[in-house]
């Protein structure tokens, strides 16, 4: 099989994120960077998927220059070739994105043959357009289904088909899409393995190839980013231990969940 | 016209299109444009009078095989060839999983830009640009964008306003409209669906009894199940929690798990990082248990008890017990 991952460089899940004195980007001073965790999870399952099909895995990122780090990591983990659309670091918009990651997706194809799967984050954690996979699969002409927690490839049914699981309300839906297919992936998919040692080697060995885009903007533009207003609580303590039991029980009894 | 794309299951009116309806009709009203309302994949009289309850004046329904049940692509396409024949000014849905889907669908079909998940919109001031307020990091952090675009698309962030019939109700006409589907768009619809457990989900749970690293091991979420299930509840968990493997991902609360809205969250053993925040905060009250009085989910909850969560949780459960005996 082969398996293309698009990934994106984003601050390290968990921070508080702040922004830069004049709104257009994100404060990275104190910030450590990571692969948006929905597409960590994303290069494991095709990392897996290639441990029992065979085949390979290329990662495919856009971004600055250390955006290359995350492709590293990515090999370091398993994955076979890493390929970076350099930006200047600033934000692209999503539909200028998605021309440039489909532009790198014909080049690819065009010199080593078609990827059977696409792997794309179902959102990136940081601008969140919930868009990028969808364009570029379309423009592909590629089914796509995004929120996908589950994928099994069964080669042997009409030329190859993915079965796909998606997360709803108490359970799950299946699709079954015809290969060359593509799927928007999230977190929960797998629980990412780390490096190992071997890997961190593999990392370093990994020549990344650089492609350039030509992709115009699109017609959403960033003004200035800011943090939310946040409401001002006064907690009210209603004890320091097993004895404010009663105290608890009254608020639920207060509001009627009992 | 502003059009709202109405998100449903097989017939069933999702909540995202219910508040979906309700931005749309303060944003109509900004327009001075009439709201009305779109159904993919259903024609049914009870969803399109709801619809009306809301404030739309026209639904348009589109039915077709390949429409059946859920399609990505299948209603994207429906919908975008829906919005060529109507022409609207701008087109809305809720920014829930499958409304924000269907848009970037309808987005690449149309080659326009798709703002997600705004909590603000400023409509036309005239100069052909849109503005508004978007949510990134999950609603951590806010992104003012500017739109260019002849045909603005448009998601409201999730639970980010709550949903509020229309006063006076509107009793709207429904339109069919016929459209020109290729069978082969069926291939992204559900082949099957598994139940996994009947009744409250972690979505739409009453009550839910959060647990986090403070917990301390997969076999100490047992108490916590207890009080659960006592008070019709659902246990959820944090992004550490699902990181060891403790419990299973579709427990988690957080950006990248499920956006809980229950009448109360008892956080228990929660330090309360910016990602889970953004999955708890639509909660109605917070009660937060923990060691820490200082920690970011007792700062922000209602009420809190500072104290060890394992002794905390069994003591509520039996005082629970004592006040039903």
């Amino acid at each position: 099989m082969r398996i293309l991952c698009c990934v994106k460089r984003v601050a390290a899940p968990g921070a508080k994120i702040n922004v830069t004195a004049d709104g257009l980007a994100v404060d990275a001073t104190h910030l450590g960077f990571a692969t948006s965790p929905h597409e960590e999870c994303g290069v494991e399952e095709a990392v897996q998927l290639t441990e029992r099909h065979g085949g390979e895995v290329t990662v495919l990122t856009l971004g600055p220059p250390e955006a290359a780090d995350q492709l590293r990591y990515a090999a370091s983990v398993g994955a076979h070739h890493g390929v970076l659309v350099a930006t200047d670091g600033s934000a692209w918009d999503p539909q200028r994105t998605a021309a440039a990651l489909t532009e790198a997706i014909r080049g690819l194809e065009a010199a080593d043959g078609p990827f059977d799967l696409l792997v794309f984050g179902n959102e990136s954690a940081d601008s969140g357009g919930f868009q990028v996979g969808v364009r570029v699969a379309y423009a592909l002409g590629r089914p796509i289904v995004n929120g996908i927690k589950g994928i099994e490839v069964d080669s042997e049914t009409d030329g190859g088909v993915v079965r796909a699981r998606r997360e709803i309300d108490g359970g799950f839906e299946v699709y079954e899409l015809p290969m060359p297919a593509a799927v928007g992936v999230k977190e929960g998919l797998n629980l990412p393995r780390y490096p190992t040692m071997r890997g961190r080697l593999a990392s370093k060995k990994l020549e990344v190839a650089e492609v350039a885009s030509g992709a115009e903007s699109g017609g959403q533009s960033l003004v200035r980013l800011h943090r939310p207003r946040e409401a001002v609580t006064e907690t009210v303590v209603l004890g320091k231990g097993p004895e404010a039991a009663p105290a608890v029980v009254d608020v639920l009894e207060e509001l009627g969940v009992l | 016209m502003l059009l709202v794309v109405m998100e449903h299951d097989r017939g069933s009116m999702d909540e995202a299109a219910r508040e979906a309806l309700t931005f749309g009709r303060g944003l109509a009203a900004q327009m001075g444009a009439p709201l009305h309302a779109a159904l993919i994949g259903t024609d049914d009289a009870q969803m399109a009078g709801e619809a009306g309850a809301y404030g739309a004046e026209a639904v348009y329904t589109v039915v077709d095989d390949v429409l059946a049940d859920f399609s990505p692509e299948a209603w994207g396409e429906a919908a975008a060839q829906l919005i060529r024949r109507l022409s609207p000014a701008a087109v809305l849905a809720g920014g829930s999983e499958r409304g924000n889907e269907i848009m970037a669908q309808i987005a690449a079909r149309l080659d326009l830009p798709l703002v997600a998940n705004c909590i603000e919109v400023q409509p036309d001031n005239g100069a052909g640009e849109w503005t508004m307020t978007r949510q990134q990091w999950g609603g951590s952090l806010l992104e003012d964008a500017r739109l260019e675009s002849k045909l603005p698309l448009v998601t409201s962030g999730l639970h980010t306003l709550a949903a509020q019939p229309a006063q006076p109700a509107v009793d709207p006409t429904a339109e069919p409209v016929e459209v020109d589907l290729d069978p082969s768009l069926a291939r992204t619809m559900v082949k099957d669906r598994v139940v996994l457990e009947a009744g409250v989900t972690l979505s739409t749970a009453p009550v839910v009894i959060g647990g986090g690293r403070g917990v301390g091991s997969p076999e100490a979420f047992a108490p916590l199940e207890e009080l659960a299930a006592m008070l019709g509840g659902r246990v959820g968990c944090s992004r550490a929690v699902t990181n060891n493997g403790w419990r299973p991902h579709s427990d988690q609360v957080g950006q990248t798990g499920t956006r809980i809205t229950p009448e109360i969250y008892i956080a228990s053993g929660i330090s309360g990082a910016i990602q889970h925040w953004v999955g708890a905060k639509a909660s109605k009250h917070i009660l937060a248990i923990n060691i820490d009085p200082e920690a970011n989910m007792v700062v922000k909850a209602d009420w809190a008890v500072i104290a060890d969560l394992h002794e905390v949780i069994p003591a509520i459960t039996e005082e629970i017990k004592r006040r039903r005996a």
